[in-house]
């Protein structure tokens, strides 16, 4: 969907449900999915129906991820950072995350 | 980087938001002598217009343009005002008495204000129509984010859909960058003209007319564009293609990407949760604050400026942060000098005109904006246009009933991407005016907070005592 346009920044190793993922310094985490290719971040709590970040400024919360380890987080407002586990997160938070 | 920590437990004045107004805002107020703190939300400042301003990879200024670019100044004078400006700070909580709560890295701090500007700008408005959710479709506004902030551009085959100025910047925007739209489907319905026409010749004196002509050429020249009165997004697990049709004619384009626009409202989240009173603008079809001329808010001491108050675009916002900022430090400082509050005045005065002109132009379709059947409305809930208009045919009455039947705006995002779809169903289905139907009655937190931060609140001896047995 997405090319990056310059080289610019450089290379954050994160991980996403396990897989290495190349973002860039200046990424969000829902911005990094994006440019892998990722096609959804999440399934919803209520129809399991596949959701991918859709407004990237807060507001839709359709980017919630899990990161490191804490549930719900808004992908968009998150930037990345070395070594940073990302899950998607499949239907409701899961209690305690 | 500042760490809630660092914050002192009270000051002179609280910005919220740092896009235009809140950045021009909280400038002028701390160059007056006033101790200003600024919190946004975001990585860093500049609000949605001048996202990245300090950070952005598009080294090519012709790419963003030279408005973009505009905001290095206003970014570079507020870093120097000696207000405390602080990152990654989301504030979920106001309240009339001027307390306001921030979370800051997972810690919170509850901060008092003598005074308050809320200047958390617009968002999109929502745009349901049938697939809205599939991933594949985002805002127009999402898309200029990623290119403002990470450099990513469109690549693979790129529809964008709906009006509004947004969207022939973005399509000129990525043009430029080298990425791909394949269609600009036009959703500006023809009778908008008649409105529209007798503000031409405002609209003609203010900058944005030679502007808009030559983005409408820009983009035209190399872009195929469509007037339709349907858009749907098809596809099973993502957006596959787009089905549009004009007076009965149906076409289909194959999509990987499809951008969805049709104008900002004010987000008026946290001020309405705050307690400061709202009035339905038919022109502008959306909720604004009652503000006085110097942008004070119904509750005492809280000033809305920016997008916020009513959309009139990012240098008009810069005008009214300074003016809210003025009024705000004349009740807190009343010997500091201030910049002449006329000549503000009268730049934004100019910088309204042709508002009515854009705004009569670009009033969404109702079709648009009151969708039908298996749409979604709320798409977090994920509750039908029917079944709210179903329920408000039984007789349900307004939008917070509406809560307790289905759900609908008590997921994350709190009513912001369904409140006004909501909100103009019931008053469709009921026949009344969305005035008299309302809008979800808001409370805090306005974003979701974790326990554990609400437990990292400092407690003092004495409140640890009054506690403990």
């Amino acid at each position: 969907m997405f090319k990056r346009l310059a080289d610019a920044g450089t290379a954050v190793a994160i991980t996403v449900d396990g897989k290495p993922v190349a973002a860039r310094t200046g990424d969000t985490v829902a911005a990094a999915l994006l440019a892998a290719g990722i096609d959804h971040c999440r399934t919803t709590p209520v129809t399991g129906a596949p959701r991918a970040p859709y407004c990237l400024m807060g507001v839709c919360f359709e980017c919630l991820v899990t990161v490191d380890g804490v549930g719900s987080r808004q992908g968009c407002l998150i930037p990345v950072r070395e070594g940073m586990k990302v899950e998607t997160q499949l239907g409701k938070r899961e209690a305690g995350r | 980087m500042i760490a809630a920590s660092d914050l002192a437990p009270s000051y002179d004045l609280v910005v919220i938001g740092g896009g235009p107004a809140g950045l021009a805002a909280a400038s002028l107020a701390a160059r007056a002598g006033v101790s200003t703190v600024l919190f946004d939300e975001n990585p860093g400042i500049g609000g949605q217009i001048y996202r990245a301003i300090t950070t952005t990879p598009v080294a090519d200024r012709a790419v963003l343009g030279e408005d973009y670019w505009a905001g290095t100044e206003l970014a570079a004078d507020a870093k120097a005002s000696g207000a405390s400006i602080v990152n990654g700070a989301t504030v979920w909580s106001l309240d009339p008495q001027r307390m306001v709560s921030v979370s800051i890295a997972g810690k919170v701090r509850m901060i008092e204000a003598k005074r308050v500007i809320i200047a958390t700008g617009s968002q999109e408005r929502p745009f349901p129509i049938p697939g809205w959710t599939l991933p594949g479709v985002m805002t127009a506004g999402g898309a200029q984010t990623a290119l403002k902030a990470q450099g990513l551009v469109p690549s693979g085959r790129t529809v964008m859909a709906g009006n509004g100025p947004l969207l022939w910047l973005l399509a000129a925007q990525t043009l430029r960058a080298g990425g791909r739209v394949d269609a600009i489907l036009d959703t500006t319905p023809w009778r908008n003209w008649l409105q529209a026409l007798v503000h031409l010749p405002d609209f003609a004196l203010s900058p944005y007319f030679t502007k808009g002509l030559a983005l409408l050429r820009e983009v035209k020249a190399k872009v195929p564009v469509h007037r339709v009165d349907r858009v749907e997004a098809v596809g099973k697990e993502k957006l596959g293609e787009v089905v549009f049709a004009s007076g009965g004619r149906e076409r289909r384009l194959p999509a990987d990407l499809l951008l969805l626009h049709q104008g900002v409202v004010p987000n008026v989240n946290l001020a309405n949760a705050a307690g400061v009173a709202h009035v339905w603008n038919d022109r502008q079809l959306c909720f604004v604050p009652v503000l006085d001329p110097d942008f004070g808010s119904s509750v005492p001491g809280i000033a809305v400026a920016g997008d916020g108050a009513g959309i009139a675009g990012g240098t008009a916002a810069a005008e009214r942060g300074r003016i809210a900022a003025i009024a705000a430090v004349r009740a807190l400082r009343p010997e500091a000098t201030l910049p002449d509050t006329q000549a503000i005045r009268q730049k934004l005065q100019r910088e309204e005109m042709g508002r009515a002109f854009l705004d009569w132009l670009n009033r969404p379709a109702e079709s648009f904006r009151q969708p039908e059947g298996e749409t979604l409305a709320c798409r977090c809930e994920e509750v039908t246009a029917k079944q709210v208009r179903d329920m408000a045919r039984i007789g349900c009455e307004g939008p917070n009933q509406m809560k307790a039947f289905l759900r609908c705006g008590m997921g994350p995002c709190q009513g912001r991407l369904c409140g006004l779809t909501v909100t103009e169903l019931i008053a469709a289905e009921r026949k009344m005016t969305p005035a008299e139907v309302g809008y979800y009655r808001l409370r805090p937190p306005v974003k979701p907070i974790t326990l554990a931060e609400l437990a990292s609140l400092p407690i003092s001896e004495a409140e640890r005592k009054a506690v403990e047995r």
